[in-house]
Protein backbone atom coordinates (compact mmCIF):
# COMPACT_ATOMS: atom_id res chain seq x y z
CA UNK A 1 0.00 0.00 0.00
CA UNK A 2 3.00 2.28 1.29
CA UNK A 3 4.43 2.26 -2.41
CA UNK A 4 0.85 3.66 -3.77
CA UNK A 5 2.17 6.78 -2.22
CA UNK A 6 4.93 7.46 -5.06
CA UNK A 7 2.42 7.50 -7.60
CA UNK A 8 2.14 11.18 -6.11
CA UNK A 9 5.51 11.77 -7.50
CA UNK A 10 5.69 9.17 -10.16
CA UNK A 11 2.60 10.32 -12.22
CA UNK A 12 3.16 14.53 -12.32
CA UNK A 13 7.11 12.95 -13.53
CA UNK A 14 5.59 10.76 -16.02
CA UNK A 15 3.21 13.69 -17.11
CA UNK A 16 6.48 16.05 -17.52
CA UNK A 17 8.18 13.39 -19.46
CA UNK A 18 5.27 13.69 -21.92
CA UNK A 19 4.24 17.05 -22.22
CA UNK A 20 6.20 18.15 -25.03
CA UNK A 21 4.18 16.23 -27.26
CA UNK A 22 0.95 17.99 -25.93
CA UNK A 23 2.60 21.16 -25.92
CA UNK A 24 3.32 20.45 -29.70
CA UNK A 25 -0.05 19.62 -30.39
CA UNK A 26 -1.67 22.52 -28.42
CA UNK A 27 0.41 24.43 -30.72
CA UNK A 28 -0.27 22.41 -34.01
CA UNK A 29 -3.88 23.08 -33.08
CA UNK A 30 -4.23 27.01 -32.66
CA UNK A 31 -4.83 29.00 -34.79
CA UNK A 32 -2.20 31.01 -36.29
CA UNK A 33 -2.60 34.62 -35.13
CA UNK A 34 -3.20 33.35 -31.76
CA UNK A 35 -0.25 31.11 -31.86
CA UNK A 36 2.32 33.83 -32.73
CA UNK A 37 0.80 36.24 -30.27
CA UNK A 38 1.89 33.61 -28.15
CA UNK A 39 5.21 33.73 -29.26
CA UNK A 40 5.95 37.12 -30.57
CA UNK A 41 8.23 38.01 -27.50
CA UNK A 42 10.92 35.11 -29.22
CA UNK A 43 9.94 36.53 -32.79
CA UNK A 44 11.05 40.02 -31.73
CA UNK A 45 13.70 39.43 -29.23
CA UNK A 46 11.20 42.29 -27.21
CA UNK A 47 10.46 42.60 -24.14
CA UNK A 48 8.48 39.88 -22.07
CA UNK A 49 8.15 36.23 -21.93
CA UNK A 50 6.16 33.97 -24.03
CA UNK A 51 2.82 32.91 -22.91
CA UNK A 52 0.75 29.33 -23.31
CA UNK A 53 -2.41 27.57 -22.77
CA UNK A 54 -3.10 24.51 -22.30
CA UNK A 55 -5.97 24.80 -24.46
CA UNK A 56 -6.16 26.77 -27.27
CA UNK A 57 -8.47 30.13 -27.28
CA UNK A 58 -9.48 29.61 -30.61
CA UNK A 59 -8.70 26.11 -32.11
CA UNK A 60 -8.38 25.57 -35.12
CA UNK A 61 -7.22 23.68 -38.10
CA UNK A 62 -5.64 27.00 -40.33
CA UNK A 63 -2.40 25.58 -39.78
CA UNK A 64 -2.39 22.12 -41.05
CA UNK A 65 -4.05 23.58 -43.99
CA UNK A 66 -1.30 25.88 -44.21
CA UNK A 67 1.28 22.82 -44.44
CA UNK A 68 -1.03 20.73 -46.83
CA UNK A 69 -1.30 23.49 -49.09
CA UNK A 70 1.36 26.46 -48.75
CA UNK A 71 4.32 23.68 -47.91
CA UNK A 72 5.38 21.22 -50.85
CA UNK A 73 8.69 21.35 -49.72
CA UNK A 74 7.46 19.53 -46.42
CA UNK A 75 6.16 16.88 -48.37
CA UNK A 76 9.44 16.62 -50.28
CA UNK A 77 11.29 16.28 -47.17
CA UNK A 78 8.44 13.64 -45.93
CA UNK A 79 9.15 11.75 -48.89
CA UNK A 80 12.99 11.67 -48.34
CA UNK A 81 12.23 10.68 -44.94
CA UNK A 82 10.36 7.66 -46.00
CA UNK A 83 11.93 6.43 -49.01
CA UNK A 84 15.38 6.70 -46.98
CA UNK A 85 13.71 4.71 -43.68
CA UNK A 86 11.78 1.89 -45.85
CA UNK A 87 15.26 1.25 -48.01
CA UNK A 88 17.34 0.87 -44.88
CA UNK A 89 14.94 -1.17 -43.14
CA UNK A 90 14.41 -3.24 -46.01
CA UNK A 91 18.42 -3.82 -46.92
CA UNK A 92 18.80 -4.90 -43.04
CA UNK A 93 16.22 -7.19 -43.35
CA UNK A 94 17.74 -8.93 -46.74
CA UNK A 95 20.98 -8.73 -45.49
CA UNK A 96 20.95 -8.71 -41.36
CA UNK A 97 18.75 -11.33 -41.25
CA UNK A 98 20.43 -14.43 -42.85
CA UNK A 99 23.88 -12.70 -41.31
CA UNK A 100 21.82 -13.16 -38.03
CA UNK A 101 20.84 -17.07 -38.93
CA UNK A 102 24.20 -17.59 -39.87
CA UNK A 103 25.92 -16.64 -36.66
CA UNK A 104 23.16 -17.98 -34.12
CA UNK A 105 23.12 -21.75 -36.38
CA UNK A 106 26.25 -22.48 -37.64
CA UNK A 107 29.96 -23.17 -36.74
CA UNK A 108 32.70 -21.68 -38.79
CA UNK A 109 36.10 -20.83 -38.55
CA UNK A 110 36.53 -17.48 -37.01
CA UNK A 111 32.85 -17.15 -35.82
CA UNK A 112 33.78 -15.75 -32.33
CA UNK A 113 36.15 -13.61 -33.98
CA UNK A 114 33.97 -11.87 -36.62
CA UNK A 115 31.18 -11.81 -34.26
CA UNK A 116 33.18 -9.85 -31.59
CA UNK A 117 33.72 -7.57 -34.49
CA UNK A 118 30.26 -7.26 -35.44
CA UNK A 119 29.40 -6.19 -31.83
CA UNK A 120 32.67 -3.83 -31.90
CA UNK A 121 31.24 -2.46 -34.93
CA UNK A 122 27.64 -1.98 -33.25
CA UNK A 123 28.85 0.11 -30.79
CA UNK A 124 30.98 2.27 -32.27
CA UNK A 125 29.42 6.21 -32.69
CA UNK A 126 28.91 7.66 -35.98
CA UNK A 127 32.15 9.89 -35.58
CA UNK A 128 34.05 7.11 -35.65
CA UNK A 129 33.47 5.79 -38.88
CA UNK A 130 32.50 9.35 -40.55
CA UNK A 131 35.38 9.79 -42.48
CA UNK A 132 35.48 6.05 -43.35
CA UNK A 133 31.99 5.99 -44.83
CA UNK A 134 33.14 9.66 -46.53
CA UNK A 135 36.06 8.07 -48.36
CA UNK A 136 34.17 5.16 -49.66
CA UNK A 137 31.25 7.21 -50.84
CA UNK A 138 33.60 9.35 -52.41
CA UNK A 139 35.20 7.34 -54.00
CA UNK A 140 32.22 5.53 -55.85
CA UNK A 141 30.60 9.12 -56.47
CA UNK A 142 27.43 8.41 -54.30
CA UNK A 143 28.48 11.50 -52.02
CA UNK A 144 25.49 13.94 -52.38
CA UNK A 145 23.14 11.09 -53.19
CA UNK A 146 20.51 9.61 -50.88
CA UNK A 147 22.64 6.03 -51.31
CA UNK A 148 25.42 7.48 -48.84
CA UNK A 149 22.86 7.39 -45.89
CA UNK A 150 21.36 4.54 -47.03
CA UNK A 151 24.25 1.82 -48.03
CA UNK A 152 26.12 2.53 -44.75
CA UNK A 153 23.00 1.88 -42.29
CA UNK A 154 21.95 -1.01 -44.73
CA UNK A 155 25.29 -2.71 -43.24
CA UNK A 156 24.97 -1.54 -39.89
CA UNK A 157 25.80 -4.62 -37.38
CA UNK A 158 23.14 -3.18 -34.62
CA UNK A 159 20.34 -5.10 -35.99
CA UNK A 160 22.57 -8.72 -36.77
CA UNK A 161 23.31 -8.71 -33.19
CA UNK A 162 19.60 -7.90 -32.10
CA UNK A 163 18.25 -10.89 -34.33
CA UNK A 164 21.32 -13.30 -33.41
CA UNK A 165 19.61 -13.32 -29.69
CA UNK A 166 16.46 -14.03 -30.51
CA UNK A 167 17.18 -16.80 -33.43
CA UNK A 168 19.53 -18.35 -30.53
CA UNK A 169 16.89 -18.75 -28.68
CA UNK A 170 14.85 -21.66 -31.04
CA UNK A 171 15.37 -24.81 -29.25
CA UNK A 172 17.73 -27.08 -31.28
CA UNK A 173 15.09 -29.64 -31.15
CA UNK A 174 12.43 -28.00 -33.11
CA UNK A 175 15.45 -27.60 -36.15
CA UNK A 176 16.55 -30.92 -35.79
CA UNK A 177 12.72 -32.45 -36.55
CA UNK A 178 13.45 -29.69 -39.62
CA UNK A 179 16.13 -30.70 -40.70
CA UNK A 180 14.75 -34.68 -41.71
CA UNK A 181 11.59 -32.47 -43.51
CA UNK A 182 12.87 -30.04 -45.81
CA UNK A 183 15.73 -29.97 -48.09
CA UNK A 184 18.25 -27.25 -47.93
CA UNK A 185 19.73 -25.31 -45.11
CA UNK A 186 17.85 -21.98 -47.05
CA UNK A 187 14.55 -23.90 -46.85
CA UNK A 188 14.73 -24.29 -43.01
CA UNK A 189 15.77 -20.29 -42.86
CA UNK A 190 12.64 -19.28 -44.59
CA UNK A 191 10.47 -21.76 -43.42
CA UNK A 192 11.47 -22.05 -40.32
CA UNK A 193 13.93 -19.62 -38.94
CA UNK A 194 12.34 -16.15 -40.37
CA UNK A 195 8.24 -17.33 -38.41
CA UNK A 196 10.10 -18.59 -34.94
CA UNK A 197 12.33 -15.74 -35.10
CA UNK A 198 9.55 -13.00 -36.30
CA UNK A 199 9.72 -11.10 -32.66
CA UNK A 200 13.57 -10.28 -33.43
CA UNK A 201 12.63 -9.30 -36.61
CA UNK A 202 9.90 -6.69 -35.70
CA UNK A 203 11.80 -5.97 -32.70
CA UNK A 204 14.78 -5.04 -34.81
CA UNK A 205 12.74 -2.80 -37.77
CA UNK A 206 10.79 -1.12 -34.57
CA UNK A 207 14.23 -0.22 -33.21
CA UNK A 208 15.30 0.90 -36.53
CA UNK A 209 12.58 2.89 -37.98
CA UNK A 210 12.87 4.84 -34.42
CA UNK A 211 16.70 5.35 -35.21
CA UNK A 212 16.33 5.92 -38.65
CA UNK A 213 13.81 8.18 -38.65
CA UNK A 214 15.84 10.49 -36.79
CA UNK A 215 18.68 10.50 -38.76
CA UNK A 216 20.71 14.16 -38.12
CA UNK A 217 24.42 13.30 -38.42
CA UNK A 218 24.42 11.03 -41.87
CA UNK A 219 22.82 13.32 -43.96
CA UNK A 220 24.35 16.49 -42.69
CA UNK A 221 27.68 15.48 -43.70
CA UNK A 222 27.19 13.46 -46.96
CA UNK A 223 24.20 15.11 -47.99
CA UNK A 224 24.98 19.18 -49.61
CA UNK A 225 21.62 19.47 -51.80
CA UNK A 226 19.15 20.55 -49.62
CA UNK A 227 16.19 18.98 -51.45
CA UNK A 228 17.85 15.37 -50.58
CA UNK A 229 17.30 15.99 -46.85
CA UNK A 230 15.00 13.95 -44.51
CA UNK A 231 12.43 16.10 -42.64
CA UNK A 232 14.61 15.70 -39.33
CA UNK A 233 17.22 18.13 -40.57
CA UNK A 234 14.92 20.02 -42.59
CA UNK A 235 12.01 20.69 -39.63
CA UNK A 236 14.01 22.65 -37.71
CA UNK A 237 14.83 25.55 -40.12
CA UNK A 238 11.41 26.36 -40.39
CA UNK A 239 10.90 29.63 -38.99
CA UNK A 240 9.93 30.40 -36.23
CA UNK A 241 7.94 33.44 -37.92
CA UNK A 242 5.79 30.36 -39.73
CA UNK A 243 5.41 29.49 -36.66
CA UNK A 244 2.15 27.36 -36.94
CA UNK A 245 3.95 25.30 -40.14
CA UNK A 246 6.77 24.73 -37.61
CA UNK A 247 4.07 22.90 -35.14
CA UNK A 248 2.06 21.16 -37.34
CA UNK A 249 4.98 19.89 -39.20
CA UNK A 250 6.75 18.56 -35.78
CA UNK A 251 3.55 16.85 -35.26
CA UNK A 252 3.02 15.59 -38.73
CA UNK A 253 6.74 13.79 -38.32
CA UNK A 254 5.84 13.00 -34.67
CA UNK A 255 3.03 10.89 -36.30
CA UNK A 256 4.78 7.63 -37.63
CA UNK A 257 6.41 7.52 -34.85
CA UNK A 258 4.12 7.34 -32.38
CA UNK A 259 2.17 4.59 -34.22
CA UNK A 260 5.32 2.39 -34.74
CA UNK A 261 5.69 3.05 -31.05
CA UNK A 262 2.07 2.47 -29.90
CA UNK A 263 1.51 -0.69 -32.26
CA UNK A 264 5.35 -2.09 -31.78
CA UNK A 265 6.01 -0.76 -28.18
CA UNK A 266 6.30 -4.96 -26.80
CA UNK A 267 8.67 -5.77 -29.75
CA UNK A 268 10.73 -2.14 -28.43
CA UNK A 269 10.88 -3.26 -24.93
CA UNK A 270 11.97 -7.04 -25.63
CA UNK A 271 14.87 -5.53 -28.17
CA UNK A 272 16.36 -3.20 -25.85
CA UNK A 273 16.50 -5.84 -23.45
CA UNK A 274 17.96 -8.62 -25.92
CA UNK A 275 20.71 -6.18 -26.49
CA UNK A 276 22.03 -6.26 -22.96
CA UNK A 277 20.64 -9.12 -20.36
CA UNK A 278 21.45 -12.66 -21.67
CA UNK A 279 18.28 -14.76 -22.87
CA UNK B 1 30.94 -36.94 -39.56
CA UNK B 2 33.99 -34.64 -40.56
CA UNK B 3 32.73 -33.92 -44.01
CA UNK B 4 29.28 -32.83 -42.75
CA UNK B 5 30.94 -30.32 -40.13
CA UNK B 6 32.62 -28.92 -43.04
CA UNK B 7 30.21 -28.43 -45.21
CA UNK B 8 28.13 -26.46 -42.24
CA UNK B 9 30.96 -24.67 -42.01
CA UNK B 10 30.58 -23.10 -45.62
CA UNK B 11 26.72 -22.89 -45.35
CA UNK B 12 27.19 -20.83 -42.37
CA UNK B 13 29.45 -18.45 -44.35
CA UNK B 14 27.04 -18.23 -46.90
CA UNK B 15 24.74 -16.92 -44.90
CA UNK B 16 26.99 -14.23 -43.30
CA UNK B 17 28.51 -13.42 -46.32
CA UNK B 18 26.80 -10.65 -47.96
CA UNK B 19 26.54 -8.93 -44.79
CA UNK B 20 30.22 -9.62 -44.26
CA UNK B 21 31.18 -8.03 -47.59
CA UNK B 22 29.34 -4.62 -46.81
CA UNK B 23 30.84 -4.47 -43.21
CA UNK B 24 34.47 -4.91 -45.02
CA UNK B 25 33.43 -2.45 -47.91
CA UNK B 26 31.89 0.49 -45.78
CA UNK B 27 33.50 -0.03 -42.75
CA UNK B 28 36.47 -1.91 -42.35
CA UNK B 29 38.72 -1.48 -45.52
CA UNK B 30 37.81 2.31 -45.40
CA UNK B 31 39.23 2.77 -41.35
CA UNK B 32 42.41 0.66 -42.60
CA UNK B 33 42.75 4.20 -44.59
CA UNK B 34 41.79 6.08 -41.66
CA UNK B 35 44.07 4.55 -39.58
CA UNK B 36 47.36 5.43 -42.32
CA UNK B 37 46.26 8.87 -43.17
CA UNK B 38 46.28 9.47 -38.87
CA UNK B 39 50.00 8.39 -39.25
CA UNK B 40 50.48 10.97 -42.53
CA UNK B 41 51.01 14.46 -43.47
CA UNK B 42 48.18 15.96 -44.97
CA UNK B 43 50.30 18.19 -47.17
CA UNK B 44 52.83 15.66 -48.73
CA UNK B 45 50.98 11.99 -48.07
CA UNK B 46 54.19 11.08 -45.98
CA UNK B 47 54.70 9.12 -42.92
CA UNK B 48 54.62 11.43 -40.17
CA UNK B 49 54.63 9.32 -37.27
CA UNK B 50 52.58 10.62 -34.45
CA UNK B 51 52.48 13.96 -35.83
CA UNK B 52 48.60 14.57 -36.04
CA UNK B 53 48.25 12.94 -32.63
CA UNK B 54 50.30 15.33 -30.97
CA UNK B 55 49.36 17.95 -32.83
CA UNK B 56 45.24 17.47 -31.91
CA UNK B 57 46.34 16.51 -28.16
CA UNK B 58 47.34 20.24 -28.25
CA UNK B 59 44.77 21.67 -29.90
CA UNK B 60 42.86 23.83 -28.10
CA UNK B 61 39.55 23.24 -29.44
CA UNK B 62 40.07 19.03 -28.49
CA UNK B 63 41.02 19.87 -25.50
CA UNK B 64 37.80 21.83 -24.29
CA UNK B 65 35.28 19.32 -26.49
CA UNK B 66 36.95 16.27 -24.36
CA UNK B 67 36.70 18.40 -21.32
CA UNK B 68 33.14 18.77 -21.96
CA UNK B 69 32.26 15.33 -23.34
CA UNK B 70 33.90 13.53 -20.15
CA UNK B 71 32.24 16.37 -17.81
CA UNK B 72 28.91 15.38 -19.62
CA UNK B 73 29.89 11.57 -18.94
CA UNK B 74 30.55 11.90 -15.74
CA UNK B 75 27.79 14.08 -14.39
CA UNK B 76 24.52 12.00 -16.52
CA UNK B 77 25.64 8.75 -16.27
CA UNK B 78 25.55 8.02 -12.62
CA UNK B 79 22.62 10.44 -12.68
CA UNK B 80 20.29 8.35 -15.55
CA UNK B 81 21.70 5.26 -13.65
CA UNK B 82 20.61 6.41 -9.82
CA UNK B 83 17.40 7.72 -11.22
CA UNK B 84 15.88 4.56 -13.56
CA UNK B 85 16.92 2.53 -11.01
CA UNK B 86 14.96 4.32 -8.81
CA UNK B 87 12.35 4.67 -10.59
CA UNK B 88 11.95 0.95 -11.70
CA UNK B 89 11.56 -0.17 -8.34
CA UNK B 90 9.22 1.78 -7.72
CA UNK B 91 7.14 0.87 -11.08
CA UNK B 92 7.85 -2.76 -10.74
CA UNK B 93 6.05 -2.56 -7.36
CA UNK B 94 3.10 -0.88 -8.68
CA UNK B 95 2.07 -4.19 -11.03
CA UNK B 96 -0.05 -3.18 -13.96
CA UNK B 97 -0.30 0.69 -13.64
CA UNK B 98 3.68 0.59 -13.27
CA UNK B 99 3.43 -1.07 -17.07
CA UNK B 100 1.64 2.22 -17.88
CA UNK B 101 3.84 4.48 -16.54
CA UNK B 102 6.62 2.60 -17.94
CA UNK B 103 5.26 3.23 -21.46
CA UNK B 104 5.00 7.14 -20.48
CA UNK B 105 8.34 7.23 -19.83
CA UNK B 106 9.66 5.43 -22.67
CA UNK B 107 7.94 7.61 -24.91
CA UNK B 108 10.66 10.24 -25.61
CA UNK B 109 12.55 7.47 -27.48
CA UNK B 110 9.34 8.42 -29.73
CA UNK B 111 9.45 11.64 -30.36
CA UNK B 112 11.21 12.85 -33.31
CA UNK B 113 14.49 15.07 -32.11
CA UNK B 114 13.40 17.42 -35.03
CA UNK B 115 10.17 18.22 -32.98
CA UNK B 116 11.54 18.16 -30.08
CA UNK B 117 14.08 20.71 -31.20
CA UNK B 118 10.91 23.08 -31.73
CA UNK B 119 10.32 22.87 -28.13
CA UNK B 120 13.19 23.67 -26.44
CA UNK B 121 13.69 26.66 -28.85
CA UNK B 122 10.52 27.96 -27.31
CA UNK B 123 11.26 26.52 -23.83
CA UNK B 124 14.73 28.02 -23.07
CA UNK B 125 15.41 30.92 -25.63
CA UNK B 126 15.41 34.22 -23.17
CA UNK B 127 12.35 34.98 -23.37
CA UNK B 128 10.94 31.61 -23.65
CA UNK B 129 8.62 29.73 -21.09
CA UNK B 130 11.22 27.94 -18.50
CA UNK B 131 12.45 31.56 -17.98
CA UNK B 132 8.93 33.17 -17.82
CA UNK B 133 8.10 30.21 -15.28
CA UNK B 134 11.42 31.24 -12.99
CA UNK B 135 10.19 35.21 -13.03
CA UNK B 136 7.24 34.34 -11.66
CA UNK B 137 8.49 31.89 -8.66
CA UNK B 138 10.33 34.60 -8.00
CA UNK B 139 14.42 33.18 -9.17
CA UNK B 140 16.71 34.92 -11.47
CA UNK B 141 16.26 33.86 -15.29
CA UNK B 142 18.81 32.95 -17.60
CA UNK B 143 19.77 33.34 -21.15
CA UNK B 144 20.08 28.94 -21.05
CA UNK B 145 21.59 28.83 -24.72
CA UNK B 146 23.69 31.15 -24.97
CA UNK B 147 25.66 30.66 -21.19
CA UNK B 148 27.34 27.88 -19.18
CA UNK B 149 23.42 26.77 -18.55
CA UNK B 150 23.45 25.16 -21.77
CA UNK B 151 25.46 22.34 -20.31
CA UNK B 152 22.66 21.43 -17.93
CA UNK B 153 20.07 21.60 -20.78
CA UNK B 154 21.95 19.07 -22.96
CA UNK B 155 22.09 16.65 -19.32
CA UNK B 156 18.34 17.51 -18.91
CA UNK B 157 17.27 16.45 -22.56
CA UNK B 158 19.89 13.35 -22.33
CA UNK B 159 17.74 12.26 -18.98
CA UNK B 160 14.98 12.75 -20.31
CA UNK B 161 15.19 11.13 -23.84
CA UNK B 162 16.95 8.22 -21.46
CA UNK B 163 15.24 7.67 -18.76
CA UNK B 164 12.57 5.18 -20.32
CA UNK B 165 15.20 3.09 -22.17
CA UNK B 166 17.22 2.47 -19.23
CA UNK B 167 14.21 1.90 -17.02
CA UNK B 168 13.08 -0.76 -19.17
CA UNK B 169 16.91 -2.70 -18.62
CA UNK B 170 16.31 -2.61 -14.70
CA UNK B 171 12.98 -3.81 -14.56
CA UNK B 172 14.49 -6.52 -16.77
CA UNK B 173 16.88 -7.17 -14.16
CA UNK B 174 14.80 -6.78 -11.62
CA UNK B 175 12.04 -9.23 -12.70
CA UNK B 176 14.82 -11.95 -13.19
CA UNK B 177 15.34 -11.66 -8.95
CA UNK B 178 12.93 -14.41 -7.76
CA UNK B 179 9.89 -13.11 -5.62
CA UNK B 180 10.62 -15.96 -2.56
CA UNK B 181 13.91 -13.96 -1.85
CA UNK B 182 11.81 -10.66 -0.56
CA UNK B 183 9.11 -12.68 0.99
CA UNK B 184 11.74 -14.76 3.43
CA UNK B 185 13.62 -11.45 3.97
CA UNK B 186 10.25 -9.92 5.20
CA UNK B 187 9.71 -13.05 7.11
CA UNK B 188 13.22 -12.31 8.69
CA UNK B 189 12.11 -8.86 9.23
CA UNK B 190 14.14 -6.68 7.13
CA UNK B 191 12.76 -3.41 6.08
CA UNK B 192 12.69 -2.13 2.80
CA UNK B 193 16.17 -0.15 2.30
CA UNK B 194 17.74 -3.22 3.90
CA UNK B 195 16.26 -5.41 1.08
CA UNK B 196 16.99 -3.24 -1.45
CA UNK B 197 20.57 -3.08 -0.34
CA UNK B 198 21.23 -6.81 0.32
CA UNK B 199 18.97 -8.54 -2.09
CA UNK B 200 18.04 -5.73 -4.98
CA UNK B 201 21.02 -4.15 -5.91
CA UNK B 202 23.48 -7.05 -5.43
CA UNK B 203 21.44 -8.97 -7.52
CA UNK B 204 21.65 -6.20 -10.26
CA UNK B 205 25.23 -5.57 -10.28
CA UNK B 206 25.60 -7.82 -13.57
CA UNK B 207 23.25 -5.88 -15.44
CA UNK B 208 25.20 -2.79 -14.11
CA UNK B 209 27.68 -3.21 -16.29
CA UNK B 210 26.07 -3.37 -19.33
CA UNK B 211 23.12 -0.76 -18.38
CA UNK B 212 26.62 1.63 -17.97
CA UNK B 213 27.84 0.81 -21.27
CA UNK B 214 25.07 1.32 -23.17
CA UNK B 215 23.63 4.60 -21.70
CA UNK B 216 27.43 5.72 -22.68
CA UNK B 217 27.06 4.82 -26.20
CA UNK B 218 23.51 6.38 -26.58
CA UNK B 219 25.15 9.62 -24.97
CA UNK B 220 26.66 10.36 -28.23
CA UNK B 221 23.40 10.70 -29.80
CA UNK B 222 22.92 13.81 -27.66
CA UNK B 223 24.27 15.82 -30.14
CA UNK B 224 21.20 15.66 -32.43
CA UNK B 225 19.64 17.79 -29.89
CA UNK B 226 22.16 20.08 -29.21
CA UNK B 227 23.16 20.11 -32.65
CA UNK B 228 19.49 20.95 -34.00
CA UNK B 229 19.35 23.54 -31.34
CA UNK B 230 22.05 25.26 -31.19
CA UNK B 231 23.80 24.64 -34.78
CA UNK B 232 27.35 24.39 -35.40
CA UNK B 233 29.17 26.15 -32.53
CA UNK B 234 26.91 26.03 -29.09
CA UNK B 235 28.07 27.83 -26.05
CA UNK B 236 31.60 26.99 -25.07
CA UNK B 237 30.10 24.65 -22.17
CA UNK B 238 28.06 22.08 -24.73
CA UNK B 239 30.77 21.90 -27.21
CA UNK B 240 31.02 18.20 -27.66
CA UNK B 241 33.96 15.60 -29.40
CA UNK B 242 30.93 15.59 -31.75
CA UNK B 243 30.46 18.83 -32.58
CA UNK B 244 34.66 18.95 -32.94
CA UNK B 245 33.84 15.98 -35.25
CA UNK B 246 31.54 17.39 -37.37
CA UNK B 247 33.46 20.95 -37.66
CA UNK B 248 36.47 19.10 -38.47
CA UNK B 249 34.84 16.84 -41.40
CA UNK B 250 33.44 20.14 -42.56
CA UNK B 251 36.55 22.02 -42.84
CA UNK B 252 38.07 19.01 -44.85
CA UNK B 253 41.03 18.55 -42.40
CA UNK B 254 41.44 15.06 -42.35
CA UNK B 255 44.51 14.93 -40.61
CA UNK B 256 43.16 15.71 -37.31
CA UNK B 257 39.71 14.09 -38.14
CA UNK B 258 41.62 11.05 -38.86
CA UNK B 259 43.75 11.01 -35.83
CA UNK B 260 40.65 11.64 -33.54
CA UNK B 261 38.72 8.95 -34.86
CA UNK B 262 41.33 6.55 -33.97
CA UNK B 263 41.81 7.96 -30.32
CA UNK B 264 38.17 8.15 -29.87
CA UNK B 265 37.67 4.25 -31.46
CA UNK B 266 40.59 3.08 -29.14
CA UNK B 267 38.96 4.29 -26.08
CA UNK B 268 36.04 2.99 -26.85
CA UNK B 269 37.46 -0.26 -27.79
CA UNK B 270 39.48 -0.58 -24.44
CA UNK B 271 36.28 -0.01 -22.62
CA UNK B 272 34.30 -3.08 -24.41
CA UNK B 273 37.29 -5.46 -23.83
CA UNK B 274 37.32 -4.61 -20.12
CA UNK B 275 34.02 -4.92 -20.04
CA UNK B 276 33.48 -8.46 -22.25
CA UNK B 277 35.92 -9.95 -19.55
CA UNK B 278 33.29 -9.57 -16.81
CA UNK B 279 30.17 -9.33 -19.44
CA UNK B 280 30.59 -12.54 -21.77
CA UNK B 281 27.98 -12.41 -24.63
CA UNK B 282 28.56 -16.10 -25.61
CA UNK B 283 26.89 -18.69 -23.98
Amino acid sequence: MRWKLALFVLLPLAFLVCSPVLFLLTGSLMDPGELSQYLSPILSQGKGYVAWRLVPQSPSLRSYVELLLDSPEFFAMFWNSVRITALILVGQLLVGAPAAWGFARFQFRFRKTLFTLYLILMLMPFQVTMLSSFLVLDSIHLINTQWSVILPAVFSTFPVFLMYRFFRSIPEAILESAKLDTGSAFQIFLNIGLPLGSAGIVSALVLGFLENWNLIEQPLAFLKDKTLWPLSLYLPNIDLAKAGVAFTGSVVTLLPALLVFLSGQDYLEQGITAAAIKG
Amino acid sequence: MKKNRIKGENIGLCFLLPSLTGVCLFVLLPFLDVLRRSLSSSVSEEWAGFQNYWSILHNSAFRLACWNTLRFVGVCIPSLLAISLLLAVFLQRLGRLGGILKTAFLFPMAIPVASVALVWRVLFENSGLWNSLLCRLGAVPEDWMNSPAAFWVLCGSYLWKNLGYDIVLWMAGLSGIPTQIYEAAQVDGAGEWKIFCKITFPSLLPSLYTISVLSFLNSFKVFREAYLVAGDYPNESMYLLQHLFNNWFRDLSFDKLSAGAVLVAAVILGLILLLQRIWNWEE
